[in-house]
C-alpha cells in the first residue's frame, strides 16, 4: 500500500463510519462497535503514514479542479502529520468515553451525535492533509458546520444560545476576514499551495504589497481563523460548553481548537515564510496580541467556578500561546508552538474527560462542589493532577518542553515582556488548576448530611468512580501527557524539517 | 428528417411552448393540460441542451426567420452565452412543472388549472425568446410577452394581495418596457436597423449625437426596472410573497435572470464595454447601487417574517453582485456575474420550493408558523440548510463559487473595498438564513408541525434536484463556471 | 437653438408632454383605473415617437405604384422576393438620408437582390416613401399595449371585488386594518 492510497484511506475512513454509524443507528452496540473499530484502523493507518513522512516522504492526493488554478488536494507534511496522529489516536480514546459517558447519562439523539463526531474528526483529518489554503478552508468550514449539531445537541434554550454564538463567530470570522485573506492571497501570489519558504516572497520582492499591508493580510488571516480563539473572537469557545462533555473533550480540546491554531502555523510557516516573517517584523504586533490573550484569559478562568467554562478559557490561553510561537516566527518557537498541539490536546482532553467523569458519577458540575470528592473518586482527580502539571509546563509533564521552546523563542527576539507574560500566565495556571486536585483530595466533604462517612468497608468499597469507560481513557491520557515529555526529542526531530529552508 | 428538426432547433423552442400554450386552452382540462405542458417543457429543455452543445462544439448558431436574411427579417442567435441562460431556464421551467401539480392544486381553483398552465408555457416562451433573439425590438416583444403571463401568473395567488401585487407589477413593468422601447426606438433612429450586430456595428460612440446617451439611458433603467435593481426593486417583494408558489419559484428562478441577460447583451454587444465603463460612469454607478441594494435587501430580509418576502428580499440583494460582476468587465468577474445567474436560479428556485413544501404542509408561509417544522419534516428542513448554505455563499456549495469569481476579479480590479464589503454582506445572509433554521429544528413545534407529516415525494425530489444541483455544481464547475467564462470571454471581444 | 428649429421639432415636444403626462398620471394618482389610463397615455407617446421618425419629407406612403408594380412584376417574374427586399432597403436608405446619416448600407445588399433590384430600386428612388417599419412595429407595440390595459383592467376588477374599492390608498388601509 502506497503513502498516497494511505491518505485517501484515511479520509475514507471517517466518511465509512458515518456510513455505518448512520446504518447501524438501531443497534447501539453494533453502532458503537463499528465506531470503534473505524477509530482503531484509522489511527493504523495514520501510524503508518507517519512512518514514511517523519522520515522524509510527502505522499499527495490531487482529487480534481474546481475552478482553473485551485484544487481539492492532498499533501501530508510533519506538522499535519502530528496533528493527524493526535486527532486520529484521541478518536479512539473519546469514543470509548463518549459511549460510556452517553450511555451513563442516557442521552438522546446519540446516533446523530456519533455521525457528526466522524465528520468532525473527517474534516480535522483533511485540513491536516491540505495541500493548499482552499482545501484548508474547506475542511474548516466542514468542521464549523458538523459541529454545530454537536454544540446544540440538547436542543435547549441555553444550547440554541450557545450554538447561536459558536456559528455566529466561527462563521463570520471566516467569511469575512479569513475568506478576503485567501483571496488576497491569490491575487498576491497566483496560487494557494502551501510551500516551504512561502508563496508571498515574490509579491514582496515587487512591492506589490506593503509592509502594512502584509501586516494587515496576517492579521485577517490571525483572526479569521476564529478557531484559534484570539481575543476578542474567543466568546464562542465559552459558549460552546453547553455541549456533552465529550464534545468539549475532542473537539474543544482537541479537532476544533486545535484545526485553528494548526491553520496559523500552516499560514505562517507555508504561506508567509518563517523567514520572511522574521525579516518584516509584520506578525509581532499579533504575537503582543497572543501574549494579552493568554494572560487575561488565565485571569478570567480564575473567577470560574464552572469547571468545564473555567478548562474553556484555560483553553483560550494555551491556544494563545501556540499562536504566539508562530508569530514569533523563530525555528524554536515554531517547534514549541507545533508541539503544544500535541502537549495540550493529550493534557486538556484528560482534564475534560476528568470534568464529564465527575458529572455522571457526582453530578458536579462547580468547583466549590467538589471539596472531598477525591476520595470517592481517586482516579478521576490523580489524573487531573498530572495533567494540570502538564498543562502549567512542568516536569514530567509533556508541556514542560513546549513551554521551554516557547520561551526561548521569546528571547531569541529579544520579546522580554512576552517572556514575562508566559511566566506569568503559568503561574496563573498554577493558581487556578492546582487547587481543584489538591481541594477534592485534602478537604472533607463538606455539609453532606445525608452521606454519612462510611468508615468501615475499606478503601476500594469507598469509590463512587463513574464507568469503567469513562475512567479508564482519562487514566490512559493521563499517562499519555507524561509520556510525552519523554518523546519530546522525537517530535523535534520530526518537526525540524517545516523550519528549514526551501533547499 | 431529423437534420430538419436539427436545422430548425432555434425556432422549434419558441413555437412548442408557443404552440402549446392554446392547446393547453383549447383542451380545457387540468390534467391532459398539465402533461402537455410537462411533455413540452421538457422538449424545450432538450432543444436547447443541443443548441448549447453545438453552440460550444461550432460557432453562434444564426436562424433566419422564414429564410428573411438579416437586417431585413428577424435573425435568431445561439451563442454560449444565450445558449447557457436558455439552458438553465428551460431546465429550471421543466422541474418546476414536475413539482407543480400537488401545489397547484392546493392554491389555485381546479376550475383554473388549465389557464395557468397556458400562462406558464406562454411566460416561458417570453424568456426563451429574449434569450435566442437578435432582433432588438423581439426582445421587447417577448419581454412583454413574458412579463405579462407572468403579471396573469401572479394574480392567481390565494389571497387577496395577490391581484393587487400583480396590478403594481404590471404598472412598474409596463413603464420599465415602455422605457426599453424608447431606448430602441433611439438607437433605430440613429441606425435604421434593429438586428443587434448591425446596431453595434453601427452606433456612433463616442463624439456622436446625445441621442444614442439618452438611449442607452433608458434601456439601462428600463432594465434595471425588470432586473429590480435596488431602488428600482419595489415590485417585487409582494409580487414574490403573494404568487402562487410554484409561480414564485419559476419567476425567481428566470424571470429577472432573463433581464440581466438582455442588460448584459446590450452592455457588452451595443453599448460596448469600452464606452460604458471608461466614457461613461456606468460601472461605479451599477457597483453603488448594488452594494446599496446588497446591504439594505439583506437587512430588509432579517426582518421578515414571511419567508417568501425574506427570500424576495434577498433576491433583490442577489442581483446586485450579480451586477457587480458584470460591472467590473474583467473575464473573471464577467464570468463570475454569469455563473452567478446561474447559481443563483438554482439555489432560489429550491428554497422558494422548500417554502412551497412547507406552504402545502403546513398552510403557511409565515416563519411563526414553521417552529419546529424540522422535527416532522426533516428532509424538507434539511433542504433549506444546504440550500441557505449554499446562498450564504459555503464552500462545495455553487454559491461560493460565482462568490470566489467575484471576489478575485474584485482583487485583480484593484477595488478591494468591494470584496470586503461583499463579505461583510455575506454575514447578512448568515443571519437571516440561520433564523429560519433555528426556527425550523429548534423551536417547540407549533401546533400545524406537530401534526405535519413529510412533504410528498413528487415535490421532495424536484426541490432535491434543484438542491442536489447546487451541491454538484459547487464541485464540479466545467459545466457552469467553465462556460460562463467561455461567454464573458465571447462577450469581451475574444481577448481572455 | 433658433425658434426655427424649436418649432421644426415640434413633434418631439408634443411626444414629451404626452409622455410626462402620462409618467404624472401614472404616479400619482392613487385610483388604479386612472393610473391604468395615465399608462396608456404614456405608451401612446412612445408610438407618436417611432411613427413620426418614420415620416420622410414629402414622403408618400410606402407603399409601390400600380405602374411600377407591373412593370416590377414584367421584368423580374419570379424573383419577387428578391424585389420585396430591394424596396424595402430602399425606403431604409431614404430614412437614413432623411436623418442625416450617412452608412455604408451596401454591404447588406442580399447578393441575389443586387442584380435583379438594382433598377428597380433606381425606379423606385424616383418617389419618395416614407419609412414603413416603425409604423409597422407599432402595430406589435399597440397590441401589446392593448393585452397589457386588458389584463390591467381585469387585475382591477378583481381588486374592486375583493376589496370593494379601486382607491390604492384606501385599499392600503383594508390591508392593514386586517
Amino acid at each position: 500500500m502506497s503513502p498516497d492510497h494511505m491518505i485517501w484511506i484515511s479520509l475514507a475512513l471517517p466518511l465509512l463510519a458515518v456510513g455505518l454509524i448512520a446504518f447501524f443507528g438501531k443497534t447501539p452496540d453494533l453502532r458503537d462497535g463499528a465506531s470503534g473499530t473505524i477509530a482503531g484502523l484509522l489511527f493504523i493507518v495514520t501510524a503508518s503514514l507517519s512512518i514514511g513522512v517523519f522520515s522524509g516522504e510527502r505522499p499527495e492526493l490531487h482529487l480534481g479542479e474546481m475552478l482553473p488554478g485551485f484544487e481539492i488536494a492532498f499533501r501530508v507534511e510533519p506538522l499535519g502529520m502530528l496533528f493527524a496522529l493526535v486527532a486520529s489516536g484521541l478518536w479512539i480514546l473519546t469514543t470509548a468515553y463518549a459511549v460510556g459517558y452517553m450511555r451513563g447519562h442516557h442521552e438522546l439523539h446519540q446516533t446523530r451525535f456519533f455521525a457528526c463526531f466522524a465528520i468532525a474528526i473527517f474534516a480535522a483529518l483533511a485540513a491536516a492533509f491540505s495541500a493548499n489554503l482552499f482545501t484548508l478552508f474547506v475542511a474548516y468550514e466542514v468542521m464549523t458546520i458538523s459541529t454545530y449539531p454537536l454544540v446544540t445537541h440538547h436542543g435547549t434554550e441555553e444550547a440554541k444560545r450557545g450554538g447561536r454564538i459558536y456559528l455566529g463567530i466561527l462563521l463570520s470570522t471566516s467569511i469575512a476576514f479569513f475568506m478576503l485573506a485567501i483571496v488576497w492571497t491569490w491575487s498576491l501570489a497566483g496560487t494557494l499551495d502551501f510551500k516551504l519558504g512561502g508563496i508571498l516572497s515574490d509579491a514582496v520582492a515587487e512591492d506589490r504589497i506593503s509592509q502594512t499591508g502584509l501586516g494587515v493580510l496576517i492579521g485577517l488571516f490571525a483572526f479569521g481563523i476564529g478557531k484559534a480563539a484570539l481575543m476578542p473572537f474567543h466568546r464562542w469557545l465559552p459558549a460552546a460548553m453547553v455541549a456533552p462533555t465529550p464534545v468539549s473533550a475532542l473537539l474543544h480540546a482537541v479537532a476544533v481548537v486545535k484545526v485553528g491554531v494548526f491553520s496559523v502555523m500552516k499560514v505562517c510557516v507555508y504561506i508567509f515564510g518563517l523567514e520572511l516573517l522574521r525579516e518584516t517584523g509584520v506578525s509581532l504586533y499579533l504575537a503582543y496580541v497572543a501574549g494579552f490573550t493568554l494572560v487575561v484569559a488565565s485571569l478570567v478562568a480564575m473567577t470560574k467556578d464552572n469547571l468545564k467554562a473555567r478548562l474553556a478559557y484555560s483553553t483560550i490561553g494555551q491556544l494563545a500561546y501556540i499562536t504566539l510561537g508562530a508569530m514569533l516566527a523563530t525555528p524554536n518557537s515554531v517547534i514549541g508552538g507545533g508541539m503544544h498541539i500535541a502537549m495540550h490536546a493529550v493534557g486538556k482532553i484528560t482534564l475534560f474527560f476528568c470534568a464529564g467523569a465527575i458529572y455522571v458519577a457526582a453530578h458536579k458540575k462547580n468547583i466549590s462542589d467538589m471539596e472531598g470528592l477525591g476520595r470517592k473518586m481517586p482516579f478521576t482527580f490523580a489524573a487531573f493532577l498530572i495533567a494540570s502539571v502538564s498543562i502549567i509546563g512542568l516536569p514530567p509533564g509533556g508541556g514542560a518542553w513546549s513551554k521551554w521552546f516557547l520561551a526561548v523563542g521569546t528571547v531569541e527576539t529579544h520579546q522580554y515582556l512576552l517572556t514575562a507574560a508566559l511566566m506569568v500566565s503559568s503561574l496563573l495556571n498554577i493558581a487556578y488548576l492546582v487547587p481543584i486536585p489538591i481541594r477534592a483530595f485534602m478537604k472533607p466533604k463538606s455539609g453532606s448530611p445525608d452521606e454519612p462517612v462510611q468508615e468501615t468497608g475499606g478503601w476500594f468499597a469507598n469509590l463512587q468512580e463513574a464507568p469503567a469507560l469513562c475512567v479508564v481513557p482519562l487514566c490512559v491520557t493521563a499517562i499519555g501527557s507524561v509520556a510525552l515529555f519523554f518523546a519530546a526529542e522525537w517530535i523535534y526531530q520530526a518537526l525540524l524539517p517545516i523550519t528549514m529552508m526551501p533547499s | 428528417m431529423i437534420d430538419a428538426i436539427y436545422a430548425h432547433l432555434p425556432i422549434l423552442l419558441i413555437v412548442l411552448p408557443l404552440v402549446a400554450a392554446p392547446c393547453c386552452v383549447l383542451v380545457g382540462n387540468g390534467r391532459a393540460a398539465y402533461l402537455l405542458a410537462l411533455v413540452v417543457s421538457f422538449l424545450t429543455f432538450a432543444c436547447s441542451i443541443v443548441l448549447l452543445g453545438e453552440a460550444l462544439d461550432h460557432d453562434v448558431i444564426r436562424y433566419e426567420l422564414g429564410n428573411w436574411s438579416p437586417p431585413y427579417g428577424i435573425e435568431y442567435r445561439v451563442d454560449i452565452f444565450s445558449g447557457f441562460v436558455m439552458a438553465f431556464v428551460s431546465g429550471i421551467g421543466a422541474i418546476v412543472l414536475v413539482y407543480a401539480p400537488l401545489s397547484v392544486r392546493d392554491e389555485i381553483p381546479a376550475s383554473k388549472h388549465y389557464l395557468f398552465y397556458a400562462t406558464y408555457l406562454l411566460c416561458m416562451t417570453g424568456l426563451l425568446g429574449m434569450c435566442v433573439t437578435g432582433d432588438l425590438f423581439n426582445v421587447f416583444v417577448f419581454l412583454e410577452i413574458s412579463s405579462l403571463s407572468s403579471y396573469a401568473l401572479i394574480s392567481l395567488g390565494r389571497t387577496r394581495r395577490a391581484p393587487l401585487a400583480a396590478f403594481q407589477y404590471l404598472i412598474l413593468g409596463s413603464i420599465g418596457a415602455t422605457f426599453i422601447l424608447i431606448g430602441i426606438g433611439l438607437l433605430y433612429q440613429m441606425t435604421g436597423t434593429l438586428n443587434m450586430a448591425d446596431i453595434a456595428a453601427r452606433v456612433p460612440h463616442e463624439h456622436g449625437p446625445r441621442t444614442v446617451l439618452v438611449a442607452f439611458a433608458f434601456l439601462t433603467v428600463g432594465l434595471c426596472v425588470k432586473m429590480a435593481v435596488f431602488p428600482l426593486h419595489t415590485w417585487l417583494p409582494n409580487a414574490y410573497t403573494y404568487a402562487p408558489s410554484v409561480v414564485t419559484c419559476f419567476i425567481a428562478a428566470t424571470a429577472t435572470k432573463v433581464s440581466v441577460y438582455a442588460f448584459v447583451r446590450i452592455i457588452f454587444g451595443i453599448i460596448t464595454p469600452g464606452f460604458a465603463f471608461d466614457v461613461l460612469p456606468l460601472d461605479t454607478e451599477l457597483m453603488l447601487f448594488s452594494l446599496v441594494g446588497i446591504f439594505i435587501a439583506s437587512t430588509a430580509a432579517i426582518y421578515q417574517d414571511n419567508v417568501k418576502r425574506l427570500l424576495a428580499y434577498s433576491s433583490v440583494a442577489q442581483i446586485g453582485y450579480m451586477l457587480l460582476g458584470i460591472s467590473m468587465a474583467t473575464p473573471t468577474g464577467l464570468s463570475g456575474g454569469i455563473v452567478h445567474m446561474f447559481n443563483h436560479a438554482l439555489i432560489k428556485g429550491g428554497l422558494f420550493m422548500v417554502a412551497g413544501c412547507f406552504a402545502l404542509r403546513l398552510g403557511s408561509v409565515q416563519l411563526s408558523d414553521w417552529k419546529g417544522a424540522g422535527r416532522t419534516m426533516p428532509f424538507t428542513a434539511l433542504a433549506w440548510a444546504i440550500g441557505g448554505l449554499a446562498l450564504i455563499g459555503v464552500p462545495l456549495t455553487a454559491g461560493f463559487i460565482s462568490k470566489w469569481l467575484l471576489l478575485t476579479s474584485a482583487f485583480e480590479t484593484g477595488r478591494w473595498p468591494i470584496a470586503v464589503l461583499m463579505l461583510l454582506s455575506s454575514l447578512l445572509a448568515v443571519v437571516y438564513v440561520w433564523r429560519v433554521v433555528e426556527t425550523l429544528f429548534f423551536s417547540e413545534p407549533s401546533e400545524a408541525a406537530a401534526n405535519a407529516t413529510e412533504a410528498p415525494l413528487r415535490m421532495l425530489v424536484p426541490t432535491y434536484v434543484l438542491i442536489g444541483a447546487t451541491l454538484l455544481f459547487g464541485v464540479w464547475t466545467p459545466y457552469s463556471a467553465g462556460i460562463a467564462r467561455q461567454a464573458a470571454i465571447a462577450l469581451l471581444g475574444g481577448t481572455p | 437653438m433658433t425658434l426655427e428649429s424649436i418649432a421644426g421639432l415640434y413633434n418631439y415636444w408634443v411626444v414629451i408632454f404626452l409622455m410626462m403626462t402620462g409618467f404624472y398620471i401614472v404616479l400619482a394618482r392613487k385610483n388604479l383605473i386612472k393610473s391604468v389610463i395615465g399608462l396608456n397615455i404614456f405608451q401612446t407617446s412612445v408610438f407618436l415617437l417611432y411613427i413620426t421618425m418614420g415620416k420622410v419629407d414629402h414622403g408618400t406612403a410606402p407603399i409601390v405604384p400600380p405602374a411600377i408594380a407591373a412593370e416590377q412584376a414584367h421584368a423580374a417574374h419570379g424573383t419577387t422576393e428578391a424585389g420585396h427586399a430591394a424596396v424595402g432597403h430602399a425606403a431604409l436608405e431614404h430614412a437614413e438620408t432623411a436623418q442625416g446619416l450617412a452608412h455604408d448600407v451596401a454591404h447588406n445588399l442580399a447578393d441575389d437582390a443586387i442584380s435583379h433590384g438594382s433598377e428597380l430600386a433606381h425606379a423606385s428612388t424616383e418617389i419618395i416613401y416614407s419609412n414603413p417599419l416603425p409604423s409597422v412595429l407599432m402595430l406589435t407595440a399597440i397590441v401589446v399595449g392593448i393585452a397589457t390595459t386588458a389584463l390591467a383592467l381585469a387585475l382591477v376588477v378583481r381588486i374592486r371585488e375583493d376589496y370593494g374599492t379601486v382607491d390604492e390608498e384606501r385599499i392600503l388601509e383594508l390591508d392593514r386594518g386586517e
